[in-house]
């Protein structure tokens, strides 16, 4: 219980603080408009559904995008506030501290699906129409929630570092490439595919798209988004174990 | 001569304090990665909306290489300043304003012919590009060419942070707009008419142009007036970011918002 008021409580603070924040805010709002702009010249033709799809897509990109932006270099800003010593030595495990930042930084990637989703309605007249809506409202979560554990995997991996930021960033463009979300996985070589599969975006966009067209098996892809969240929430901990003993031995915290 | 110190010492200095926390790891990671990456994205975009080839996209991205270091890196020309609590005695000197930030763009652009040769050579590598030997020279006068009117862009960003702290948001939504209407990943005929007008005015657009007529084999007499363009695109932009921050400059001083912008 007390990990779970924790996490709530955590969760809520860092989602009001980065929804304040202009550039956490940019972040999100202007991948889905940029690349369903992108989608909308590039696929001009196509039928709306495929727009549609696109604009889901750059929502994935923008949950993505803050992730890699903000959330490997979440504990760098702990670090760079003065508070992460304090945080790593409250009672509460470290873990249970940190994973509401990383849920919460791919969180606020719920503006980047709604504003790419009003976008696409309001500029190019796309019906939103879903095939299923409960598989909808639930993969909405799943995506970002398993998002947010694989920050949370790359903040423990990270911690030591404080070229954290600049590690995440590298991942933005690949990630956006192999997962199937703008790029049909049919145009790239397929060694990338086996690859994709260890990314929870490529579930989570699959899961998207199977619900808004009826296609694909959405349910089994939210399955694999939990399935996923869970073997990063444990790598994780397991890293930030390892990582902040060291750091502790080395008494390095502070100057990573 | 005090102006040709400021530019040239001020400049190297800045340039090293600007990036005195790089290392060779993590300027791969943060510019040389990512450039490739990006550019392999578009790429494969391009295969799958099938509306230009991969030289079209390795081309103008390759060129785009140059923006990010240019845009950011003359941002940062200003925020930089503020971060370390310099910007009030940068105001204050008397040093020459153009020999100041032209000093700080010299570095900027060879940063931006380093990062775009780089992502040419290995995305020519990697998806097959060949470029005609007799297209090497006027290629690289291309890049320098794009790479002084993406830093003169990045003048005008540097400008607007004097007014405003988020010059990171800035360099951004100029690098985007570069992305999607500069004629690299959209071709201008898909665009509507009035904002494949405008992409005239927009750095890079002329160059990708120049750039992927080499490629495919044009003279450099061909594509002269496609690089004079781009040239011309700098020098306007490049007056306006001069100008900008001195109007700016002024307005700080007299609303004494220098350091609360």
């Amino acid at each position: 219980m007390p990990f779970a008021r924790v996490f709530a409580v955590g969760l809520a603070l860092h989602f009001k603080m980065l929804s304040r924040s202009p550039f956490d805010l940019f972040v999100v709002i202007a991948s889905p408009l940029i690349f369903a702009t992108l989608a909308y010249f590039l696929f001009e033709g196509e039928s709306s559904s495929s727009l549609l799809v696109a604009a889901l897509a750059s929502g994935v990109m923008g949950i993505w995008s803050s992730t890699t932006a903000s959330g490997a270099g979440a504990l760098q800003t702990q670090r760079r506030l003065g508070v992460l010593e304090l945080l790593v030595g409250t009672p509460t495990p470290f873990w249970a501290v940190v994973l509401p930042i990383t849920v919460a930084i791919s969180g606020i990637g719920i503006y980047s699906l709604a504003v790419g989703l009003a976008y696409v309605r309001l500029f190019y007249g796309v019906p939103i129409v879903v095939d299923s809506w409960p598989a909808f409202a639930a993969a909405v979560p799943a995506t970002i929630v398993s998002i947010g554990c694989l920050g949370f995997l790359f903040a423990s991996a990270l911690v030591r570092y404080r070229s954290a930021f600049q590690i995440g960033n590298v991942f933005e463009w690949p990630v956006w490439m192999i997962c199937g979300l703008l790029i049909p996985v049919s145009v790239l070589p397929g060694w990338l595919q086996p690859i994709s599969w260890l990314f929870a975006p490529t579930w989570g966009m699959s899961a998207l798209r199977g619900a808004t067209l009826g296609t694909g098996r959405p349910w089994l892809d939210i399955a694999a988004c939990a399935a996923l969240a869970g073997a990063y929430l444990l790598a994780g901990i397991v890293f930030l174990r390892f990582f902040l003993h060291r750091a502790r031995v080395d008494a390095t915290l502070a100057l990573s | 001569m005090t102006n040709l110190r400021v530019l040239t010492i001020g400049g190297l200095i800045s340039y090293r304090a600007l990036f005195g926390w790089l290392n060779p790891a993590s300027y791969t990671l943060t510019i040389l990665i990512p450039s490739l990456t990006q550019l392999a994205f578009f790429v494969f975009l391009g295969r799958a909306a099938h509306v230009a080839d991969d030289a079209f996209f390795v081309a103008g991205n390759a060129l785009v290489a140059a923006a990010a270091p240019s845009l950011f890196g003359m941002a940062q020309a200003v925020a930089g300043e503020r971060y370390t609590n310099t910007l009030a005695l940068i105001v204050v000197s008397p040093a020459s304003r153009p020999a100041l930030f032209l000093g700080r763009a010299l570095p900027a652009i060879a940063n931006g012919v380093v990062v775009s040769i780089w992502t040419f050579v290995i995305a020519g590598l990697l998806f097959g590009i060949t470029i005609p030997a007799h297209a090497v020279a006027p290629l690289a006068l291309t890049i320098l060419v794009t790479a002084f009117s993406c830093v003169g862009l990045g003048l005008f960003n540097a400008s607007l942070g004097l007014r405003w702290r988020e010059t990171g948001v800035l360099g951004n939504i100029l690098l985007y707009v570069l992305l999607l209407f500069a004629g690299v990943n959209v071709p201008l005929d898909r665009l509507p008419s009035w904002l494949s007008t405008a992409a005239q005015g927009l750095p890079i657009t002329h160059g990708a142009e120049a750039s992927r007529q080499l490629v495919a084999g044009a003279s450099f007499s061909h594509v002269a007036p496609l690089i004079a363009a781009e040239a011309l695109v700098g020098v306007v932009y490049t007056a306006i970011g001069l100008t900008a921050i001195g109007l700016f400059e002024v307005e700080a001083r007299r609303g004494a918002t220098l350091e609360v912008a």
